[in-house]
């Protein structure tokens, strides 16, 4: 089912919240010199509050363009972007890293934490930038991290760590901000099945946030209730299906 | 988020790499030592200027007979003389802007004691002499109006001629000297008075009584002074006037014509010390631009790393961007760090600059003159230097794309 047109139908704007991410014709075209790289050639997307939705594709297809189009770290080159009802494809520089800042957090493949700086601290970085005070920081930080099950790992450093546990800390840092819209680029990229496994049920568990997450593991992304798959900078498939319930054992992470 | 806040963010991130934060910032904790220390010197050097110019006296004028463009500048010896007691009278009775004149004679000779024989400067003068130059006896008693009216044979030794003839520490009251082969008895010395701000020694020198003076050393003399006439003017802001009052006076009394040349020399103490003044501040001024030069040096070496540090951290600053800093507050980290740097560089280096300062006034002899408006300029300074060289590698860190920063290994 293509979801694509759910914004422009009037009737459901006046009655229901308006989806988080609305993308109408978004294209990215990269110049690389006189050559032109269509890295996007015009994808409609919208996404419902509470959606976990997987992006796959081949490689080259388009699926990191557009996380970090939907994410706010890149604007579209044409095509409309509301998130949150919120037009924000033409936002400045600074607006944009208010809008990350406030309604979107971010895992990536390669965890990107702060190296020798606490687990804590990464996690209370987006905080900080939010202009929360000490003491809410660190409090709302600690519950972040115990929300992911590394109560006791506050004061380690990243490379104390192991991969999925330096994963967990990323997902805490997202949520930290309680955005709207979670975003997850490759997440168990570098993990094993096992880890892979505790880190999808610990995002499949979020019930109150939305998800997208771009894999290339059909693993992965049967955790999600809806699979977009890409081809060529364009929607090729947009299909909901019956998400993976996590398994009894893995309902809760393990302090591996 | 506050500035307190990025400031404690930019220390630690300093604190991260010591030895390096440490050598950057030596740059300007040198910087600021030099120039603290370098104006310590030149304001040392003007203390020991106007220290010879008090020696002097205050607002004095010194009148030399003979024209200043024949060299008679120099004054007394070899020179014509063409001033009169006259001359003096009237300075001191019909100016009204100056406190007293007193006259010296002048010549030259051999003073002798029993064991040692010493040529000096022998100069005839009144008692005013002393009090205009603010010039007390160590040993002895003053020079008295009685020693004048009686034309007494009693002389006042200065400090160095004190110590040829008789040795330091000795006490030659009341002992005989020779000058020309007159006996004289020692009735003084006075207190040593240092160098003029030419190197002259003052306190190479005697005094006699002007009647004395004239009645056995230049009996030839008449109504001519030999040497000079010291002036003291009443107010310190008057002396140009004084100045001109008295060139006006002596040029009616040596009936000069309109294209004549004047047959005396005024000197303005005022005006050669503060033209000496001037050369010292201009020596303070070399040294602190020197100073200055160095600090800048530290300046683009903060750039420099700040530069590196920047390319260094970028997968930090595409982190820090993701989870939401504006370019903003990206700058003002960067930025905040810089200026810990210079503003902590500064810090060490007052207290580096305060130590050699100490150290060279011990070796020159010269009192501690640390200027606190130039300890708080030098730290200032430092700051901006930090501000200044540390605006550009901030700025390149605002401005990176987050994504191309997350992506950089
Ligand atoms: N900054 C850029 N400059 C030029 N071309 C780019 C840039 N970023 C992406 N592209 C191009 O855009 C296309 C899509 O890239 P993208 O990274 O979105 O693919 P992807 O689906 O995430 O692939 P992968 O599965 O390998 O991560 C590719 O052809 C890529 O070369
Ligand atoms: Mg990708």
């Amino acid at each position: 089912m293509s979801r694509a047109d759910v914004t422009t139908a009037e009737p459901t704007r006046l009655t229901a919240p308006p989806p988080v991410v609305a993308l109408e014709g978004i294209t990215r075209v990269f110049s690389l010199g006189d050559v032109e790289v269509h890295a996007l050639r015009g994808v409609s997307l919208s996404v419902q509050r509470g959606e976990f939705v997987a992006i796959m594709g081949a490689s080259g297809s388009g699926k990191s363009t557009l996380m970090n189009v939907v994410g706010c770290l890149d604007r579209p080159t044409a095509g409309r972007y509301l998130l949150d009802g919120k037009d924000v494809s033409r936002q400045s520089r600074a607006a944009l890293a208010r809008t990350r800042n406030q309604t979107i957090g971010f895992v990536f493949q390669s965890f990107n934490l702060l190296a020798r700086t606490t687990a804590l601290e990464n996690v209370e970085l987006p905080l900080l930038y939010a202009g929360v005070g000490g003491k809410e920081r660190r409090a709302r930080a600690t519950a972040a991290l115990e929300r992911v099950g590394l109560g006791q790992r506050l004061d380690h450093l990243p490379n104390q760590l192991s991969g999925g546990q330096q994963q967990r800390v990323a997902i805490a840092r997202a949520l930290v901000t309680r955005p709207s819209l979670l975003l997850a680029d490759e997440p168990t990229g570098a993990l094993d099945t096992k880890t892979s496994a505790e880190v999808m049920t610990l995002l499949s568990g979020l019930d109150d946030i939305t998800v997208v997450l771009v894999t290339h593991e059909h693993d992965v992304a049967a955790w999600a209730q809806r699979v977009v798959t890409l081809r060529d900078g364009l929607v090729l498939s947009d299909v909901e299906q019956p998400p993976r319930r996590p398994a009894p054992d893995a309902t809760h992470p393990t302090e591996a | 988020m506050g500035p307190l806040q990025t400031g404690r963010i930019a220390l630690l991130a300093l604190l991260r790499n010591k030895l390096r934060s440490f050598l950057t910032a030596l740059g300007i904790i040198i910087g600021v030592a030099a120039v603290i220390a370098m104006v310590a010197i030149g304001e040392g050097a003007k203390s020991q200027v106007e220290a010879a110019f008090a020696a002097m006296g205050t607002n004095l004028l010194i009148i030399m007979p003979g024209s200043s463009s024949s060299g008679g500048a120099r004054g007394g010896f070899g020179t014509q003389p063409t001033l009169t007691w006259d001359d003096l009278k009237a300075i001191q009775t019909e100016m009204p802007l100056v406190a007293d004149a007193a006259p010296t004679l002048r010549t030259q000779a051999q003073v002798q004691s029993e064991e040692q024989n010493w040529g000096t400067s022998v100069q005839g003068t009144t008692p005013n002499y002393f009090r205009i130059r603010t010039w007390g006896t160590a040993l002895g008693v003053p020079m008295t109006e009685s020693d004048l009216d009686s034309g007494a044979k009693v002389v006042w030794l200065g400090a160095t001629v004190a110590e040829k003839l008789f040795g330091a520490g000795a006490d030659p009251i009341g002992q005989a000297v020779r000058i020309k082969g007159v006996p004289f008895i020692v009735s003084g010395v006075l207190l040593k008075k240092g160098q003029s701000p030419m190197g002259q020694d003052f306190d190479d020198t005697v005094f006699i009584p002007t009647s004395t003076f004239k009645a056995r050393l230049q009996p030839g003399l008449g109504n001519f002074l030999s040497g000079v006439i010291f002036v003291q003017v009443r107010a310190g802001e008057d002396t140009g006037r004084a100045q001109r009052a008295i060139t006006g006076l002596l040029r009616d009394r040596h009936r000069l014509g309109q294209g004549q040349e004047d047959d005396f020399s005024i000197r303005n103490l005022a005006e050669v010390a503060s033209a000496q003044q001037q050369g010292a501040d201009t020596l303070s001024a070399l040294l602190a631009s020197i100073a200055a030069v160095s600090l800048l040096v530290g300046g683009i070496g903060i750039m420099n790393i700040m530069l590196v540090s920047v390319t260094e951290r970028t997968r930090e600053i595409g982190i820090r961007m993701a989870v939401g800093a504006t370019p903003a507050q990206i700058l003002a980290q960067f930025l905040a760090e810089a200026l810990v740097l210079a503003l902590v560089g500064g810090l060490l280096g007052v207290g580096l600059g305060l130590f050699a300062a100490q150290q060279l006034s011990e070796q020159f002899g010269w009192p501690l003159l640390v200027r606190p408006d130039v300890v708080a300029l030098a730290t200032g300074f430092s700051g901006l230097v930090g501000v200044g060289f540390g605006l550009y590698p901030a700025l390149k860190a605002s401005r990176m794309d987050p994504i191309t920063a997350l992506r950089f290994e």
